[in-house]
């Protein structure tokens, strides 16, 4: 028997069976990468079942280039970025969600051009006003244009449009003013909101490569993205077991902590997306 | 000051930290571009002056621009249905209950969180000819091998295969979203209904999924125009251009031939295509609305 | 207590104050952009380098920063200019010269230089070397991490194709022919070995610059404000390169990608390749099989381009860290400096004397293909670099990938190539 949406029998297997082989095809540069990484430089094109194992890659890879720097860097930028994004697109959000002033509907329509108009498309102009700022090869410098993110605004503006005018009208009562409303009623019932933000900007940020290739160029500022192309690509030519090492070190802790927190990271990624 | 005035300020006041970065980073730049557009590049020995619609005519008579607007073109012809396509089939799929249905989800969403750059290394080595893995497989079936990235007939094909990758897992999140929306009773109407699967797919379905494909449309669209990572491992936009993109020429002319107005004018270009985009998005909301 | 603490703080800070006070009046500091990657293995070589200088010359400070690749280094050592915290020296490509003259950037050594010994010093280069660094009768840049093209190829795979290891095709025709032997099918008829690649993404402007020189042509006028793309000789090397591939089947068709050549080298999958000397290490290190390296052949006449970095001193400097600078630079290529350098590096040594050296002599004689190199300098040509150097770089090796891929007849790409370069030079000449 077969209904409409489920299929019986063997189409059922068969789906079954894509289905695996897609995630399998899906997964597979991913699976290279470990078995290029974990085994000797003889290997990295010949795929023998009981080719030796080694961690020498890792080691050469690390000693190679500075990636407990970059990993700092990112790890500073990411921060720095989210930290800067949570604060204005907060502020920003509950005036156009529940401030009646004059002129919000430009403001909103301008402050929405930047859903169009990303950062990366405007790098050449951005540099420039960097260079004068003097922020050319600072991590501000990578972080600022990002701060003010339209997405943030958006998502956090219909976030707090849901929550209930009584419970705002309760905590004035109180004597509560404007900012302890917000902190007090708004954010904490934007949590989910909030997660789902920071995680898809910390996923971003962690793997942009563009704009911070462009604005820096010292391994004190270098995000690991940018660091992993230089390393990747010598002049001389590409050695894989070396760089798939070197990617692997660059990509564990968003990898790890996805694998650990995928349930949570697909569900806030859902939730960023629901407009 | 009365407390309808106090209401004003106080808006404005939660807006400006962020008005000020975007007006800074977002709409500064857009309205530089343009006049930046019009003037020479200048160097230390020759200033910068104003020549007018110069840089637009040397570009109008740049081969490599109109080469990189149609690669634009047929990227995005390339990217985005395929990987709309595969989004919701991936949705549908990890939307049943199918043996190892979390592992089969996370092998589709993993693109989603490595970085493109990062990747593009381990591309370049499916790709290579000869030792590279497609080569391999392929030669095992006794098909010759082939130089994928040498080829200009192949090496668009090469990164919007990528591309697709990368894009098609984050999409299906947001069809799996949209499909756990949608309410059981229709399936079991279907079922009673006997219709077919096809059928009630296309007749029931997709037209339900209509808004989710919208964003996504968008999205891809957008990312078009902006995904240039892995040209920068794989291909370098060669074989003569053959994979070059508008944002990579813009990099291009901008930090290799240090050409800022050219790079400026290629820009007011993209800035045109974007506005375009964001027109037609508005126009088909317009219409979305119509549809509640 | 407190403030008592304060006090002594203040008297030891204003201390520290006046002692670099004194420091700064007797030396002469000196920052100089690098390009390597910071925590690659040159750092520590041209780190030891420094420090030894700095046990000679107390008198002079040089603090070295590593800027990461050539054009990082530029882009980096243009913004400290511009933003008003300039470095005094750098090494750079040797290609961007003119760029950095049209910046009005850099200083000719000419002008530093003051002593009939100093003068001399700058002839004592290998002349080929100097031509990426002398343009309008003055010297602009100094070589130091210089490097050329080579031949790599697979000794074994020469043996097993009843070819002699030890003698590598020494002529075009030679190259033709032996790799016709060299490429080895499998009962399909796909290939299974290829007899010679040349990597034609990267670089390709390099590695034409060399068939264009062994066809007894080159590239570019020694004025940087003039190309030679369309000059018959220069065509026929571009079909000569073309029908590796499409008439003789010995190379691939379509473009060679030069970051995986050399493991396609290593895997067997070509016996011939031609690469930067910079890969020998690598290939000594890696390669299963006897490999051997030798110049590259010729056509009308051996040639190949140079390659790498030069020092250049710039312009925004007191005539005090002019001269520290020129003392630098002066230490770091004495014949002593430039063969440990070479041996450290593979890098080339960059004048005669240094071959001359008790070291670099045991080191050639032990390692030849070391020697390859040098011997190759005779026949040697500069890398092209021409104003708008970025842009004319592209235009050929646009024009080159179009021929290789059969998309343009070498004649139809290179002549359009050679009129787009005149219109970007037209107002430099």
């Amino acid at each position: 028997m077969s209904s409409a949406v489920t299929p019986g029998g063997p189409l059922r297997h068969l789906e079954t069976g894509a289905a695996w082989l897609l995630g399998l095809l899906w997964m597979s540069p991913l699976l290279y990468a470990f078995w290029a990484a974990f085994h000797p430089a003889e290997y990295v094109t010949r795929f023998e079942l009981l080719a030796p194992l080694t961690l020498d890659n890792f080691a050469t890879a690390w000693a190679r280039a500075p990636f407990a720097r970059y990993y700092l860097n990112t790890f500073a930028l990411v921060t720095g970025i989210l930290a800067g994004q949570l604060v204005l697109c907060t502020l920003a959000a509950f005036a156009f969600a529940r401030v009646q002033f004059a002129g919000r509907e430009i403001a909103f329509a301008l402050v929405l051009m930047q859903l169009m108009i990303v950062p990366e498309v405007l790098i050449v102009e951005n540099y420039t006003t960097m260079s004068r700022l003097g922020l050319v090869d600072t991590i501000t410098g990578i972080g600022l244009p990002y701060m003010a993110s339209a997405f943030g605004v958006f998502l956090l503006r219909q976030t707090f449009k849901t929550v209930p005018r009584e419970l705002e009208d309760a905590a004035r009562i109180e004597g509560c003013s404007m900012m302890q409303i917000l902190w007090k009623v708004y954010v904490p019932l934007a949590r989910p909101t909030y997660i789902a933000y920071g995680l898809v900007s910390i996923s971003y940020h962690w793997n942009n490569f563009l704009w911070p290739l462009v604005i820096t160029n010292s391994v004190e500022t270098r995000p690991l993205t940018v660091g992993l192309a230089i390393f990747g690509a010598p002049e001389s030519g590409v050695d894989w077991s070396i760089v798939t090492a070197g990617t692997l070190i660059a990509v564990a802790p968003l990898l790890v902590a996805f694998l650990l927190f995928q349930r949570q990271f697909v569900q806030s990624f859902m939730h960023a997306g629901i407009k | 000051m009365s407390r309808r005035a106090l209401v004003h300020v106080y808006g404005w006041l939660l807006l400006t930290p962020a008005a000020i970065l975007l007006v800074a980073f977002t709409h500064y730049p857009t309205v530089t571009t343009v006049v930046q557009s019009l003037f020479s590049t200048g160097s230390a020995t020759r200033p910068s002056r104003f020549v007018g619609l110069d840089n637009y005519r040397f570009m109008l008579d740049d081969e490599v621009f109109w080469k990189v607007l149609w690669n634009n073109l047929w990227y995005a012809l390339g990217t985005i249905p395929a990987s709309i396509a595969l989004a919701i089939l991936m949705a549908v799929w990890v939307n049943r209950a199918i043996p190892a249905r979390g592992l089969v989800r996370m092998a589709y969403f993993t693109p989603t969180v490595l970085p493109m750059i990062a990747v593009a290394n381990i591309w370049l080595f499916f790709y290579t000819p000869d030792i590279g893995l497609i080569d391999q497989v392929l030669g095992a079936f006794g098909i010759p091998a082939h130089n994928w990235l040498g080829d200009p007939a192949t090496v668009l094909g090469c990164i919007i295969v990528m591309t697709v990758w990368k894009e098609a897992g984050f999409f299906m999140i947001f069809y799996l979203a949209a499909l756990q929306t949608l309410p059981p009773e229709l399936e079991e109407a279907a079922r009673v209904e006997g219709a077919g699967r096809w059928y009630f797919f296309r007749r029931v379905t997709f037209p339900l999924l209509m808004p989710t494909t919208l964003f996504v449309l968008i999205n891809a669209v957008m990312n078009s125009f902006k995904l240039v990572d892995h040209l920068f491992i794989l291909t370098k936009g060669g074989p003569d251009n053959a994979s070059s993109l508008l944002l990579y020429y813009i990099y291009e002319v901008a930090f290799s031939f240090f050409d800022e107005a050219y790079a400026a004018t290629l820009t007011v270009v993209l800035l045109g295509a974007l506005a375009a985009i964001a027109l037609a998005q508005f126009l088909l909301l317009e219409r979305r609305i119509h549809y509640r | 207590m407190r403030s008592e603490s304060k006090r002594r703080l203040a008297g030891l800070t204003a201390g520290l104050v006046l002692g670099a006070a004194t420091c700064a009046a007797s030396a002469v500091e000196l920052t100089m952009y690098y390009p390597v990657a910071v925590g690659g293995p040159l750092t520590k070589v041209v780190d030891g380098l420094v420090s030894g200088f700095h046990a000679e010359h107390p008198d002079i400070k040089v603090n070295a920063i590593y800027a990461g690749n050539y054009n990082d280094a530029r882009i980096k050592a243009l913004a400290a200019l511009k933003s008003g915290q300039p470095a005094q020296l750098s090494v750079m490509f040797s290609i961007d010269i003119y760029e950095l003259i049209e910046q009005d950037a850099i200083v000719a050594f000419d002008d530093v230089a003051s002593t009939a010994e100093e003068r001399a010093w700058l002839d004592s280069f290998y002349p080929s070397l100097m031509e990426n660094g002398r343009t309008a009768g003055k010297t602009w840049g100094i070589p130091f991490q210089r490097s050329t093209i080579v031949m790599y190829y697979n000794k074994d795979a020469f043996r097993e194709a009843g070819l002699d290891p030890e003698k590598p095709p020494a002529t075009w025709d030679e190259l033709v022919a032996m790799g016709k032997q060299l490429t080895k099918k499998d009962a399909a008829g796909n290939v299974e070995r290829w007899g010679a690649m040349i990597p034609s993404t990267g670089y390709p402007y390099w590695m034409f610059g060399a068939l264009a020189m062994q066809n007894g042509e080159v590239l570019m006028n020694g004025a940087g404000n003039e190309t030679y793309f369309d000059k018959p000789a220069v065509v026929e090397a571009l079909a000569y390169w073309r029908a590796l591939g499409a008439t003789h089947g010995v190379m691939p068709e379509g473009t060679i990608e030069w970051g995986t050549l050399r493991q396609n080298f290593l895997e067997g999958k070509t016996a011939i390749m031609w690469h930067s000397t910079g890969n020998l290490t690598a290939v000594k290190s890696n390669a299963s099989f006897d490999f051997g390296v030798a110049m590259l052949p010729a056509s009308k006449r051996r040639g190949t381009p140079t390659g790498g970095g030069n020092f250049y001193i710039f312009k925004q400097t007191s005539p005090e860290e002019r001269a520290a600078a020129l003392t630098f630079v002066k230490w770091m290529t004495q014949p002593e400096r430039t063969a440990e350098w070479s041996i450290a590096t593979g890098y080339i040594g960059t004048g005669p004397d240094a071959y001359a050296t008790d070291k670099l002599k045991a080191y050639v004689a032990e390692f030849p293909p070391a020697a390859v190199a040098r011997d190759q300098l005779e026949f040697a040509t500069a890398e092209l670099s021409t104003y708008q150097t970025g842009r004319v770089r592209k235009l050929l090796d646009d024009a080159i990938q179009a021929a290789l891929t059969g998309a343009k007849s070498p004649a139809d790409a290179l002549g359009q190539a050679q009129s787009q370069a005149d219109r970007l030079l037209k107002r430099y000449r």
